[in-house]
């Protein structure tokens, strides 16, 4: 378990945890938005660009030849992390967004045609709901929601009776960005894959707070975020089984996704490279190599256990305050707690708590089906990460019990 | 700056709490959905104009935060009993004045006790929940049917 002081160690890496809102030192409970950079990921990025940087898997020179180096030790990296059998399956995107997008244009636009299904759950990102979206109105294939519980669990039960011979993919979130709830992602696999679907695990929330082992869970892609992994922004990451990448063609053409190219035809390179096109973002995915070795010197069962304990006690705490209610109550959850004031509305909530120099989020967190489900137009949402402390909840606390006196 | 003395003052509180007009007038003859798609607040404008084309009654319903719904059920108040002119005339000066170009001045403003949310323009992220109501306002006057806020 991380110790109090271990925390602190680690407050003191993250050079944004110090600075001050509003005359307040900084109260981060945004994690689940966006997370804060530590000192080893700032400096390895300064570090490559001020004495290391070339652009990749070009030129021959010496530069360009280490700089590729560093940026495929990255994908090595990014493969022990979350257990992949093949660097070849780390394919370098824009982000969790663009890893879906990529899926949906590429396998879904070839293997998925009219009357076919594709099953999501009622807790997706719109990031996971919107791509199948536009996929179904251009081919003309169905969308299957699997229903969420009050407590805020997929319906399993539910789920089996969706899955069937038209089922072409599943795709769910790992954890919801709203609820917290984490998915039976490795059951879900199982039943999809006996019904002959592939599985596509939005796992944005979740690598960045438990150990990922792609192998274990056998989804055939998972889509995550380096931003959300105190990586720098603008790069993402979407892991695919070789085989099944093997017979996707390119989303995106241009440079650097080829075999041989003349005036008539292309040939395309074997993933990942066909899944790249174009000057990739070097500097940024060296830094998601330093944020990946950051979390690894933690280590991610460490991160989920400390995680949960701040979840039990925030838990704990905010229940306690009278009108307060909590949305998302599952036993197995992620460090998110997103609740409902009766005094007051999310955005005020945040407005007014602003002030005291903390940040959480009031709004629909890109999930208005979410919403829809448990009655609510939005919620304020606590999102914790290993370099809290509970003397951060009891701020929150603290702070919402002023909101409750303002509007009385 | 203070978020109680500029921005959650309290006549703001009391119309949050007390919405004034906050009902559907049936038989209208102007109508908007107003629809802010970064937070989710929705307004709904219902107006009753009689021939000389001055607004009779003006009702609002809706869900949102305490600023936009404030702010709706004051440009009700304000806006009952005036002409579509004079309340386009309120519209442009509202949202001049909480986007930070107009300075009301003593005696040479329309907006009465709407200058409370003067201060609103100190809060950037909540600029777009004050004047919800007034583009659904407008939007209704337009008869356009349906706006959103970008």
């Amino acid at each position: 378990m991380i110790t109090p002081s271990e925390v602190e160690k680690i407050r003191a890496e993250f050079p944004m945890l110090s600075t001050k809102v509003h005359g307040h030192p900084l109260v981060y409970l945004d994690n689940a938005a966006t997370t804060h950079k530590p000192r080893a990921v700032i400096e390895r990025i300064r570090q490559f660009e001020s004495e290391q940087y070339a652009t990749v898997r070009r030129g021959s020179y010496t530069l360009g030849e280490e700089a590729t180096e560093m940026f495929e030790g990255v994908r090595k990296k990014v493969q022990v992390f979350i257990g992949a059998k093949d660097h070849r399956e780390i394919i370098f995107t824009s982000g969790a967004t663009q890893s879906i997008n990529l899926v949906a244009n590429s396998f879904g636009r070839t293997f998925i045609g009219a009357g076919d299904e594709i099953v999501i759950s009622h807790m997706e990102h719109h990031a996971n709901l919107v791509p199948w979206q536009l996929l179904c109105l251009e081919k003309g294939c169905v969308l299957k929601v699997i229903p969420v519980s009050d407590s805020g669990e997929l319906e399993m039960e539910a789920f089996k009776k969706l899955l069937g011979p038209k089922t072409k993919l599943v795709a769910v979130t790992h954890s919801s960005n709203v609820l917290g709830t984490i998915n039976p992602v490795k059951e879900i696999a199982r039943l999809a894959h006996a019904a002959g679907a592939k599985v596509l695990v939005d796992g944005a929330q979740s690598v960045p707070h438990t150990k990922i082992d792609v192998q274990d869970i056998d989804c055939d892609f998972l889509a995550f975020s380096s931003h959300k992994m105190y990586g720098p922004s603008g790069v993402g990451v979407l892991y695919g089984k070789y085989a099944v990448l093997e017979t996707m063609p390119p989303y995106v053409a241009g440079g650097d996704m080829i075999n041989s190219v003349t005036i008539e035809r292309t040939t395309f390179a074997k993933p990942p490279g066909r899944f790249e096109a174009g000057t990739p973002p070097i500097s940024q995915v060296i830094g998601l190599g330093a944020a990946v070795d950051f979390l690894t010197g933690i280590g991610m069962e460490r991160i989920f256990e400390y995680e949960k304990s701040l979840l039990e006690y925030g838990t704990k705490v905010l229940s306690g305050i009278e009108g307060l209610r909590i949305i998302g109550t599952a036993p197995h959850k992620a460090a998110i707690i997103s609740f409902w004031l009766e005094a007051a509305h999310p955005h005020d909530v945040i407005t007014i708590i602003d002030r005291e120099g903390i940040a959480v989020r009031g709004g629909h967190h890109c999930a208005q089906p979410v919403m829809a489900r448990f009655g609510v137009p939005a919620t304020t949402r606590a999102s914790l990460s290993f370099y809290n402390k509970p003397e951060e909840i009891d701020l929150l606390a603290g702070a919402l019990k002023k909101v409750i006196q303002v509007f009385g | 700056m203070s978020y109680q003395s500029d921005l959650y003052q309290q006549v703001i509180l009391d119309h949050n709490k007390n919405p004034r007009n906050f009902r559907e007038i049936e038989g209208h003859s102007h109508s908007c959905d107003g629809h802010n798609p970064l937070c989710g607040d929705k307004i709904h404008i219902h107006m009753k104009l009689n021939d000389g084309g001055t607004i009779e009654d003006i009702a609002f319903s809706g869900s949102g935060c305490a600023i936009s719904k404030a702010s709706a059920s004051m440009m009700t108040v304000n806006v009952k009993g005036k002409s579509v002119d004079e309340a386009k005339v309120m519209f442009d000066e509202f949202h001049k004045m909480v986007t930070g170009e107009f300075e009301p001045q003593p005696g040479k403003h329309h907006l009465g006790k709407l200058t409370i949310f003067q201060g609103v323009r100190e809060f950037p992220s909540r600029i777009k929940c004050a004047s919800l109501a007034w583009h659904t306002l407008v939007c209704a006057l337009d008869k356009t049917g349906e706006t959103t806020m970008e």
